[in-house]
C-alpha cells in the first residue's frame, strides 16, 4: 500500500471549498467478496483523494467510464478534493489493475463492489458519518460510472447524493429502441454502439486498444485454442455476458435472455426505490444514451418523492461541447447542497471554450426544494458568439422537468403522398444518422459534424415536408407524428426530422433518428412514432421535413429484400415545448459591480491627490493691498529640465505706468508673463494682481489683456468670428467688448472677416493685440508687440499704449526694440539670467547718472585729453564720440579742455539712449560667464548693494 | 499689406472714455467663471473645421458605398463563411443599419472618435490659442469638462449617423422590411427591431467613450493632435491584436476591445445581455479612470506651448 504523502496540512476545510488548495492522493488496493453467492474475491485498485484538511469530511465515490480505469476520472477526483470532500477512485471489476470479469453494471457484482467500498469508507478515519457504518458520502461518474451510481443508490441507502452523467436507465431499451412503442424484444439493434463497447470490454478502448485486440485474435486463430480464443474474444468480460452479445449481435435482433440480462443492469429496476437526491446531466449530442433514458430515470426517482434535476449540456456521447467545467462545477455544488448542508451556489463559470454558458439557474429560478437549483436546464447553442468567437451556449431553466411530451404543444403540417420504400438486401447500402464512435475521437468533432453527415439513399426513403415556418420553432422534449405503414413482417424504419433551410439545405439535429419496428404489420397499419428527444429551435422561414429511411449504419436492418409503404396517418408532427424554460443569463459575475466601483475610487483617488493648484478663493492668499496692478514677489521658477529661469523676482507695478519688461533672451521676461498668466506654476513666489492672487484660472486674470509668445487663432475662422467667439469664451456676458475699438486698433480693415488662415504676421500680431485689449482690461500685458509692424504702425501702436495708459490702465510691454520702449514706456525692469537687474523709471535708468555723449570725430584724442583731467569717473570710446562720466565737473568744463586740445566739438548731450544703459547692466555678467550669477562688484548687482552701474536707480537686493 | 487701414483718429479718445482703473473687486466686472466657455460656444469653434466636415461627409456616404458595393458585388449568402450579417445585409433598411454597426464599428468609428477627442485639447495647445483661453481665464477643470461634452457629443453624432443613413440608404435600395437575425432567420418587426437597434447604439457608444477617453488622456498629455488621434487609434489596433491572441483565454477579457462586439448579442432572438453588460462594465473602468487621470494631468500641467 502506498503511503500517505501529504502535501500541506493546517488548512481547513472552509479555505478548501472557496480556493484551490493541496491535496493527498493516496493509491490502495482493497479487497471484496461478491457474485451471486457473495464468494467471488475480487481486489479493486483504488485511489482515496482528501484535501489537506482537518476534521472528518464528507466523501465521493467516483466511477469510471466503459473501457477506462481509475485514472481517467483523477482530473475531477482531485477538484472534489479542492473542494473539501474525500474523493474514492476505483477501477472497476474487470478494467485495470482490479480483478474480476467485467458484468456491467450488475447488482451481483460491480454494485456489491460499490457497497463494499462504502463500507471501507465508513472505517477510516476523517470520514463524516451520519451513523455508525454510515458514511456521509455521494456517489458520481459518467456512462458506465453513471449507471453504478444510480444502481449502487438504488441498492444502498447509505448513498446521500448521486450525479450520474450520460448513462442509461434501461440499458435494454438503451440498445434495442422502438419509437413505435413495442417491447425492447422487437426493438432495432444499435450494433455499432454495441460492437464499439463490447470491443472495449475484451480490449480496451480508443484506436490502440482495438488494435491490441485485432493481434490477440490472430494469435488465437493461429494457435487453434479454443481456450485462447474464448479470452481473445470475451477478454475479460463475464462468460455469460460474452456470450449473450455473441447471440445478439449474430442475429441482429434482441432474444428474451438478453433482455433479461441487461435489465438486471438497469437503473430502471431500482430508480424508484432512490433516496438520495439526484442530479441528472444528459447530453444532447447522443446518439448511444438518448435524453430519453436520463427522462426516465428522472420520472422513476421522482415518483418515488425523492428530489431529482435535469439537466441537458450540449455534449454526450457523440461530441459536441462537453462543457467540462460547467459540468464539474454542477455535481461539486450539488454535494456541496446535499453532503454539506450548503446553499445552491451557481456553478463557476466556465473558462472553456464554453465562455459564455454561464452558470445553471439563477438565483431566481427555483429547482428543487426552493434551493435554487435547476430544476430542469438546458444548453442551447446559438452559434458562435461573435464577441469571443467561442461557440455560445446558455442556459434556459424551467423549474421543473415537464417530461419529453413538453407542457406546449404545436402541431406542424406535413404534406406529401404515401411513398413507396425499399429495403435493400443486405441491408447496404445504408442511409446515415450520427457516426457512433465519433465523439471519442476528440472534442467537438462529432459535434461540428452533427447533422452534416446525415445521408438518406434515395429510393430507400420517404420525406414528408411542412410549408415554411411563420414564426420560430422551440421544440424541447420528443415529438411524435403518426405514419401508415404497409409491409412484411419485422418492417423497419429509421424517423429523422430535419431542418430545411431557405437554400435547401437539409440539417439533421443533433445527428438523431428514432429507429422502429413492426414485427407483424397489417396492412396501413397506423404507428405512432416517438421521434428522438431534443431541445432544438427551427428558424422562421426553414421547413421542417420527416425522413422515414429503412437503413441506417449505426443499426442492424432485416437484410432481405423488402418493400414498405410508408405515408402519414395524421395532419403532421407534434412538436412539444416547455415555455417555463427561459433563457438565464449566468449570475453576473462579482467582478461586474467591483470593478466599476474600484475604478470609481481609483478615479476619485487621482483627482484627490498629486499637485493640486491652489484655488484663488483661498482666504489666505487675500492680499490687502488691493490697489497695484501687479506685485510679484519672491517669484522663482525651475523647470522640468533644471533650467532656472527665474530667480527671486520681485515687481511692483503702479497705476499708470507702462512697464517695459527688457532683457535678453533667456532672461525669464516669458516665463514671468506665463506665471503671471497663470499658465505655470511658479515654484515658490506670489504673484498678484490688483491684490488677488494669481493661479490656474484664478478669477483675477479676468482684469488681465494678454498678447504672449506670438498670437493663438483658430484658423479656420475669420478674425471677427475670432474675437467674437474668444469674448463669449471669456465668462464676461454682460460686458461691452468694446469691439469696435478693439478693431481699429487692429486695423485689418476688410481682412478681418476673412479666415485666419491666410493672415501675415504682422496681422495676426495687430488682431492678437487687439483681442488682448477686449473688454478694455485695467492691465494689459504684451509681449514683443511690435514684431512684424511697419515704422507707421509702430508709431501708431506707441500712440495707443501711451494713451490706455493714460486712463489709468497699466501696460506692460516687453520689447528688443530699446529705442520703442524708450519712448512709449514710463518705467523699466531689466532682468538677466533669471533676476531682475534693474528697476525705475526710464529717465532714472537710462540718464540718471550724467552721462554725456560728446560728438567728435577724433574720438580717441578726446578720450585720451578727457582722461587726462582729473575728476572724470571714466571715459569710454563710443561710436559717435565718446561717453563720460563727468564726475564733478561741468560739461562746459569738459567742452572747453577739449577745444582746448583743439579737437573738433559737435555737439554735447547727456547720453539718453536706453540701448546704452541696457547693455551696460547686462554686460558685465556677460563678460562674467554664466557660471557666475553673483556680480563681481563692477557689474551687475547681484544683493551685495555694490554701487549701481551707470546710475541704474535703483539697486536689486 | 495694401489692405490695412491707417489708423482711426477717434480711437485714442475713446479708449480714455472709460477709465477702468480702480480698486474695486480683484475681478473684471461680469465675470463668471461658470459662464467661460459655453458649450455652444465650443460647438461652434469646432463645427467649421475641415476635419470636422470631413469626417461627417465620410461617414454619411460611407452607407451609400456599401450600397453601391452590395448592389455590384452581391452580398455572398452563397459562401458559408460569409458573416451572418453580411448575408442579410440586403434584407432591409433594418437589417442594412445593423449591418452599418457591422461594418464601421471596429475601425471607421472609432478613428472618428479618436479624432474628435485626441484633437480637441492638442490642437488648441498648438495653435496657441489654449494659453489665451486659460488666461481668459476659463478655469481648467471647466475648460476640459466643456471640451469633453463637446467631444463626445460630435462622437455621438458620429455614431448615430451611420446607422440612420444607413437606414435611409438600406431603406431606398432594398425597402423596409422586418429586421431578420442572422443565423436565426427570426424576423422582428418595425418596432422591435428599432428597439433592437437602439439598444446596439446604446452599446456601441458606450464601448467607443473608451476609445474617446484613450484619445482624451493624450490630447491632454501632446501639443501634438496626430500623436493623440495616432496613438488613440494605436492603442486600440494594439488590443485587437492582442484579444486575436487566443491562448491567453480569459486574460482577454481586460482588454478593451475585447468587447466591442458584443452587441452582435443583441441580434440573437432572445437578447442575451451578459457579455454587453460586462462589456459595458469594462468600458465603464477604463472610461471613468482614464479621464481622471485627464484632468489630473492637466489640472497641475506647465501650459508651455
Amino acid at each position: 500500500m502506498a503511503g500517505v504523502v501529504l502535501v500541506a496540512g493546517g488548512a481547513t476545510a472552509a479555505t478548501l471549498a472557496s480556493r484551490p488548495g493541496p491535496y493527498t492522493a493516496r493509491d490502495l488496493r482493497i479487497p471484496v467478496l461478491d457474485g451471486p453467492h457473495d464468494n467471488q474475491r475480487v481486489v479493486l485498485d483504488a485511489t482515496l483523494f482528501r484535501p489537506a484538511a482537518a476534521g472528518r469530511l464528507p466523501a465521493v465515490l467516483l466511477a469510471h467510464g466503459f473501457g477506462e480505469t481509475k485514472a481517467a476520472v483523477r482530473g475531477e477526483a482531485i477538484g472534489l478534493a479542492r473542494a473539501g470532500f474525500a474523493v474514492l477512485t476505483w477501477s472497476a471489476r474487470g478494467f485495470g489493475r482490479s480483478t474480476g470479469q467485467i458484468a456491467l453494471d450488475s447488482p451481483d457484482y460491480e454494485v456489491k463492489d460499490t457497497e463494499q467500498l462504502i463500507s471501507w469508507l465508513a472505517r477510516q478515519p476523517g470520514i463524516l458519518l451520519d451513523h455508525p457504518g454510515d458514511p456521509r458520502v455521494g456517489i458520481a461518474g459518467a456512462s458506465y460510472g453513471g449507471a453504478i451510481a444510480l444502481m449502487t443508490a438504488g441498492y444502498d441507502h447509505r448513498i446521500d447524493a448521486v450525479v450520474p452523467e450520460i448513462t442509461w436507465n434501461n440499458l435494454a431499451t438503451a440498445l434495442f429502441p422502438n419509437a413505435a412503442g413495442g417491447p425492447a424484444v422487437d426493438g432495432v439493434f444499435k450494433k455499432q454502439w454495441a460492437g464499439l463497447l463490447f470491443t472495449a470490454g475484451t480490449a480496451g478502448f480508443g484506436p490502440a486498444g482495438l488494435a491490441a485486440a485485432a493481434g490477440a485474435s490472430g494469435a488465437a486463430g493461429a494457435s487453434g485454442s479454443g481456450a485462447l480464443a474464448s479470452a481473445a474474444v470475451c477478454g475479460r468480460l463475464l462468460p455469460s455476458i460474452c456470450a449473450m452479445y455473441q447471440q445478439v449481435a449474430s442475429l441482429g435482433r434482441a432474444t428474451p435472455q438478453a433482455i433479461a440480462i441487461l435489465r438486471a443492469s438497469s437503473p430502471a429496476q431500482v430508480a424508484s426505490r432512490i433516496s438520495a437526491p439526484t442530479l441528472l446531466i444528459q447530453g444532447e449530442n447522443d446518439s448511444l444514451f438518448g435524453l430519453d433514458q436520463a427522462a426516465a430515470t428522472y420520472r422513476q426517482i421522482r415518483s418515488g418523492g425523492t428530489p431529482a434535476d435535469l439537466v441537458w449540456f450540449n455534449g454526450g456521447h457523440d461530441g459536441g461541447n462537453q462543457e467540462s467545467a460547467r459540468v464539474d462545477g454542477l455535481a461539486i455544488s450539488w454535494f456541496d447542497r446535499w453532503l454539506k448542508g450548503r446553499p445552491w451556489r451557481p456553478a463557476s463559470r466556465g473558462t472553456g471554450p464554453a465562455t459564455s454558458a454561464g452558470s445553471a439557474g439563477g438565483p431566481a429560478r427555483v429547482g428543487t426544494a426552493g434551493t435554487g437549483q435547476p430544476g430542469f436546464s438546458v444548453s442551447r447553442n446559438l452559434g458562435f458568439d461573435p464577441s469571443s468567437g467561442d461557440l455560445s451556449l446558455q442556459v434556459a431553466t424551467a423549474p421543473a422537468f415537464p417530461g419529453l411530451a413538453g407542457t406546449r404543444h404545436r402541431l406542424v403540417r406535413l404534406t406529401g403522398p404515401p411513398q413507396v420504400v425499399l429495403n435493400p438486401p443486405g441491408g447496404a447500402p445504408p442511409s446515415m444518422s450520427a457516426f457512433p464512435g465519433l465523439g471519442s475521437l476528440g472534442g467537438s468533432l462529432g459535434g461540428s459534424l452533427s447533422g452534416s453527415l446525415a445521408t438518406d439513399m434515395p429510393g430507400q426513403s420517404a420525406a414528408f415536408q411542412s410549408a415554411p415556418l411563420a414564426t420560430p420553432l422551440q421544440i424541447t422534449g420528443a415529438p411524435t407524428v403518426r405514419i401508415r405503414v404497409s409491409g412484411p413482417a419485422g418492417l423497419t424504419l429509421f424517423a429523422k426530422v430535419y431542418d430545411v433551410d431557405q437554400a435547401g439545405n437539409a440539417t439533421l439535429p443533433f445527428s438523431l433518428a428514432a429507429p422502429l419496428r413492426v414485427s407483424q404489420p397489417s396492412s396501413g397499419q397506423v404507428v405512432t412514432v416517438t421521434l428522438p428527444a431534443m431541445d432544438y429551435q427551427f428558424a422562421a422561414g426553414h421547413r421542417v421535413r420527416l425522413v422515414l429511411t429503412a437503413t441506417d449504419f449505426g443499426y442492424a436492418t432485416p437484410t432481405r429484400l423488402a418493400l414498405y409503404q410508408v405515408g402519414l396517418a395524421g395532419p403532421g408532427i407534434v412538436m412539444p415545448s416547455d415555455p417555463a424554460l427561459v433563457l438565464t443569463d449566468a449570475g453576473l459575475a462579482w467582478w461586474v459591480w467591483a470593478a466599476p466601483a474600484a475604478a470609481v475610487v481609483l478615479a476619485a483617488g487621482l483627482l484627490l491627490t498629486g499637485r493640486r493648484r491652489r484655488t484663488g478663493s483661498d482666504p489666505a492668499d487675500e492680499e490687502t493691498d488691493s490697489g497695484v496692478p501687479l506685485e510679484i514677489a519672491g517669484l522663482t521658477k525651475r523647470y522640468r529640465d533644471g533650467q532656472l529661469a527665474v530667480d527671486g523676482l520681485d515687481l511692483r507695478v503702479e497705476h499708470g505706468q507702462i512697464l517695459g519688461l527688457l532683457g535678453p533672451n533667456g532672461a525669464g521676461k516669458t516665463t514671468t508673463l506665463r506665471a503671471l498668466m497663470g499658465l505655470i506654476q511658479p515654484d515658490t513666489g506670489t504673484i498678484t494682481i490688483f491684490g488677488r492672487r494669481v493661479t490656474a484660472g484664478s478669477a483675477a486674470l479676468s482684469r488681465l489683456g494678454a498678447f504672449v509668445e506670438g498670437p493663438g487663432f483658430l484658423p479656420h475662422l475669420s478674425g471677427r468670428d475670432n474675437l467674437a467667439l474668444y469674448w463669449r469664451s471669456i465668462g464676461r456676458p454682460g460686458a461691452d467688448p468694446q469691439l469696435a475699438e478693439v478693431l481699429a486698433i487692429a486695423g485689418l480693415g476688410s481682412a478681418i472677416d476673412r479666415k485666419v488662415r491666410g493672415y501675415s504676421r504682422g496681422m495676426c500680431q495687430r488682431l492678437a493685440i487687439a483681442q488682448a485689449m477686449l473688454g478694455l482690461p485695467d492691465l494689459l500685458v504684451l509681449d514683443e508687440p511690435l514684431n512684424g509692424l511697419d515704422p507707421p504702425q509702430i508709431r501708431e501702436m506707441r500712440d495707443v499704449l501711451i494713451d490706455y495708459a493714460a486712463g489709468g490702465r497699466t501696460v506692460i510691454l516687453s520689447s528688443h526694440l530699446l529705442g520703442e520702449v524708450e519712448q512709449t514706456c514710463s518705467h523699466v525692469v531689466v532682468m538677466h539670467n533669471g533676476r531682475r537687474v534693474a528697476a525705475g523709471p526710464v529717465a532714472e535708468i537710462i540718464g540718471g547718472g550724467g552721462s554725456l555723449l560728446i560728438g567728435t570725430p577724433r574720438t580717441a584724442e578726446a578720450a585720451a585729453v578727457l582722461g587726462s583731467l582729473g575728476g572724470v569717473a571714466s571715459v569710454e570710446a563710443h561710436p559717435d564720440g565718446v561717453l563720460v562720466q563727468p564726475g564733478d565737473l561741468a560739461a562746459s568744463d569738459l567742452v572747453a579742455a577739449l577745444v582746448g586740445a583743439g579737437i573738433p566739438v559737435e555737439r554735447v548731450g547727456p547720453s539718453r539712449r536706453l540701448e546704452d544703459a541696457f547693455l551696460a547692466l547686462i554686460g558685465p555678467a556677460e563678460l562674467a560667464g554664466a557660471g557666475t550669477r553673483a556680480g563681481d562688484g563692477t557689474g551687475t548687482p547681484a544683493g551685495d548693494g555694490t554701487g549701481p552701474p551707470a546710475g541704474a536707480a535703483e539697486v536689486v537686493r | 499689406m495694401t489692405e490695412l487701414a491707417g489708423p482711426s483718429p477717434a480711437v485714442p479718445g475713446e479708449l480714455t472714455t472709460s477709465p477702468a482703473a480702480s480698486a474695486g473687486p480683484g475681478e473684471a466686472p461680469g465675470y463668471r467663471p461658470r459662464r467661460t466657455l459655453p458649450l455652444a460656444v465650443e460647438t461652434v469653434r469646432q463645427l467649421h473645421r475641415r476635419r470636422t466636415l470631413i469626417t461627417f461627409a465620410l461617414l454619411l456616404v460611407l452607407p451609400w458605398v456599401l450600397v453601391g458595393a452590395f448592389e455590384l458585388g452581391g452580398n455572398g449568402a452563397a459562401d458559408p463563411q460569409t458573416p451572418g450579417l453580411v448575408t442579410t445585409a440586403t434584407a432591409g433598411g433594418l437589417n442594412f443599419a445593423a449591418f452599418a454597426f457591422f461594418a464601421s464599428a471596429g475601425f471607421l468609428l472609432v478613428v472618428a472618435v479618436a479624432l474628435f477627442c485626441g484633437d480637441t485639447v492638442a490642437t488648441e495647445a498648438s495653435w496657441a490659442s489654449l494659453r489665451y483661453l486659460l488666461a481668459a481665464p476659463v478655469p481648467r477643470a471647466r475648460l476640459l469638462r466643456q471640451k469633453l461634452i463637446v467631444a463626445l457629443g460630435y462622437s455621438c453624432v458620429a455614431v448615430v449617423v451611420v446607422p440612420l443613413m444607413a437606414l435611409l440608404a438600406g431603406t431606398v435600395a432594398w425597402g423596409w422590411h422586418p429586421l431578420k437575425l442572422p443565423g436565426s432567420g427570426v424576423e422582428l418587426g418595425a418596432g422591435a427591431a428599432l428597439g433592437r437597434l437602439a439598444i446596439i447604439l446604446g452599446y456601441v457608444l458606450i464601448t467607443e467613450v473608451v476609445v474617446a477617453a484613450i484619445a482624451f488622456v493624450l490630447s491632454v498629455s501632446t501639443d501634438s493632435p496626430l500623436g493623440a488621434v495616432g496613438g488613440a487609434v494605436g492603442v486600440v489596433i494594439v488590443s485587437n491584436i492582442i484579444d486575436a491572441i487566443t491562448a491567453l483565454g480569459a486574460w482577454r477579457r481586460l482588454l478593451p476591445t475585447h468587447w466591442q462586439f458584443s452587441w452582435l448579442n443583441a441580434l440573437q432572438p432572445q437578447i442575451s445581455w451578459t457579455p454587453m453588460i460586462e462589456g459595458a462594465a469594462v468600458s465603464f473602468c477604463y472610461s471613468v479612470v482614464l479621464i481622471a487621470l485627464a484632468f489630473r494631468r492637466f489640472r497641475a500641467k506647465d501650459i508651455v506651448s
